[in-house]
C-alpha cells in the first residue's frame, strides 16, 4: 500500500472496498452458471432480437448487449439496444 | 443406525480433508463411534492429515472388490477409543469403484458407526458422484474467494439435483481483519449468495498449518482457534445449538500487545 492509498483509507475517501466487487462479480457468474445456458445460445437469441427488431429500427448491431440478470430472486434478460433510427412505413 | 455425511466442495484446496478429519475427530471427542472415509481415489491424503499413514494394510477399493473384509481395512486410530479411518487407493482410478459399490458399502458402515465422514474428491466427475452416492447429509466446505464460492454453488446444485437437499455450508479460512477492512467477503455475504444455511465458520489459522504437520488435528489443540470452530461444527452436526464463536476474540489490545512483543 503507497502513501496516497493508505491516507485515502485512513480518511475513508476509498469508496471501492474490494468485497463489494468480488460480490458483483459472483452475482453475475451465478446467473449465468445456474441457468446452464451455453453462450451459443445467447448468441443465436441475439441474432433473432437483432432480425425482428430490424424490421421495425435501425439498430447499432455492434454494441447491442444482451445478458441475464438477476434481483431479489428472480432472473431477468436485459437488453440494450441503441436505436438509430425508426423505419417509417414498415 | 448410524448418519452418512459427505464432506464436499468442488474447487480444491478449500480444505475439504481438514474439514473431514477435524469433524471425525470432533465426534469420536464427543464419544460417538465414528469412520473417516476417503474417496480420494488416487489421491489420497486423509491418512496424513490423520498421521495413519504408516498403517496402511489394505484400501477401499480392496474391500469393494473384495480382496479383504472391511473390518481388515478399517485402521483403528489409538489415540481414541471409537475412531476408524478407510482410506483410499493411492494406485488406481476413480473408476475402480461404482457409486452401486459405494451405496452397498456405506449401508455396512452405518449399521456399526454413529457417524460415517466421507472425504469427496475436488471436482464433479465420477469420484464426486462415488462419494455422495452413499450420503444422507452433505457438507460445502468453501473459502471467502470468488473461485471457490461458485465451485461451492455448483456443487450445490449438483447435491439437490441428486436428492441431497439442503446442504450446510462452512466457510472456512476466514480473515476477520480483512474482512473488516472490506478486503474480504464476510459470513453473511457468503450466505446470501450460496442461500444456505451455515454449519460454521473457520478463522484461518497457522494452528492447522503445525497440526497437519504433525498429523493431529487441530480439534486435538485446546489453544486452536480453528480447532474450537471445529469443535462446535460438530456439535451442531449431532444436534446441539451452539452459538457462532466470535472470530474477533483475537484482535483486542491485549492481544495486539502480546504479538507485537512476540514479534520484537
Amino acid at each position: 500500500m503507497n502513501l496516497l492509498e493508505f491516507l485515502n483509507r485512513f480518511f475513508g475517501r476509498d469508496n471501492g472496498a474490494s468485497k463489494d466487487v468480488a460480490k458483483e462479480r459472483l452475482r453475475l457468474v451465478l446467473v449465468h452458471d445456474r441457468v446452464n445456458i451455453s453462450p451459443q445460445v445467447v448468441e443465436a437469441l441475439k441474432e433473432d432480437l437483432i432480425s425482428v427488431i430490424n424490421k421495425y429500427m435501425e439498430i447499432d448491431q455492434a454494441s447491442l448487449e444482451v445478458s441475464l440478470n438477476s434481483s431479489d430472486g428472480t432472473m431477468a434478460l436485459v437488453a440494450n439496444i441503441p436505436v438509430l433510427g425508426i423505419r417509417r412505413g414498415a | 443406525m448410524g448418519e452418512v455425511l459427505v464432506i464436499t466442495s468442488g474447487k480444491g484446496g478449500v480444505g475439504k480433508t481438514t474439514a473431514t478429519a477435524n469433524i471425525g475427530t470432533g465426534l469420536a471427542l464427543m464419544g460417538k463411534k465414528i469412520v473417516m472415509v476417503d474417496t480420494d481415489i488416487g489421491l489420497r491424503n486423509l491418512d496424513v492429515v490423520m498421521g495413519l499413514e504408516n498403517r496402511i494394510v489394505y484400501d477401499i477399493v480392496d474391500v469393494v472388490q473384495g480382496n479383504c473384509r472391511l473390518k481388515q481395512a478399517l485402521i483403528k486410530d489409538k489415540r481414541f477409543e471409537n475412531m476408524y479411518l478407510l482410506p483410499a487407493a493411492q494406485t488406481k482410478d476413480k473408476t475402480a469403484v461404482s457409486e452401486e459399490q459405494m451405496k452397498n458399502l456405506s449401508d455396512n458402515l452405518k449399521t456399526e458407526f454413529d457417524y460415517i465422514v466421507i472425504d469427496c474428491p475436488a471436482g464433479i466427475e465420477q469420484g464426486f458422484k462415488n462419494a455422495i452416492a452413499g450420503a444422507e447429509k452433505a457438507v460445502v466446505v468453501t473459502t471467502p474467494e470468488v473461485s471457490a464460492v461458485r465451485d461451492a454453488d455448483r456443487i450445490v446444485g449438483l447435491l439437490e439435483s441428486s436428492g441431497l437437499r439442503e446442504p450446510k455450508l462452512i466457510i472456512n479460512r476466514i480473515r476477520p481483519q480483512m474482512v473488516k477492512k472490506g478486503d474480504m467477503m464476510s459470513m453473511e455475504d457468503i450466505i446470501e449468495i450460496l442461500a444456505v444455511d451455515l454449519l460454521g465458520v473457520v478463522p484461518d489459522d497457522e494452528s492447522v498449518v503445525v497440526s497437519t504437520n504433525r498429523g493431529e488435528p487441530a480439534v486435538m489443540d485446546k489453544a486452536s482457534r480453528a480447532g474450537q470452530a471445529f469443535r462446535n461444527i460438530s456439535q451442531r452436526i449431532t444436534g446441539e445449538e451452539i452459538p457462532l464463536m466470535n472470530l474477533e476474540a483475537n484482535s483486542g489490545w491485549l492481544e495486539k500487545i502480546k504479538r507485537w512483543v512476540t514479534k520484537s
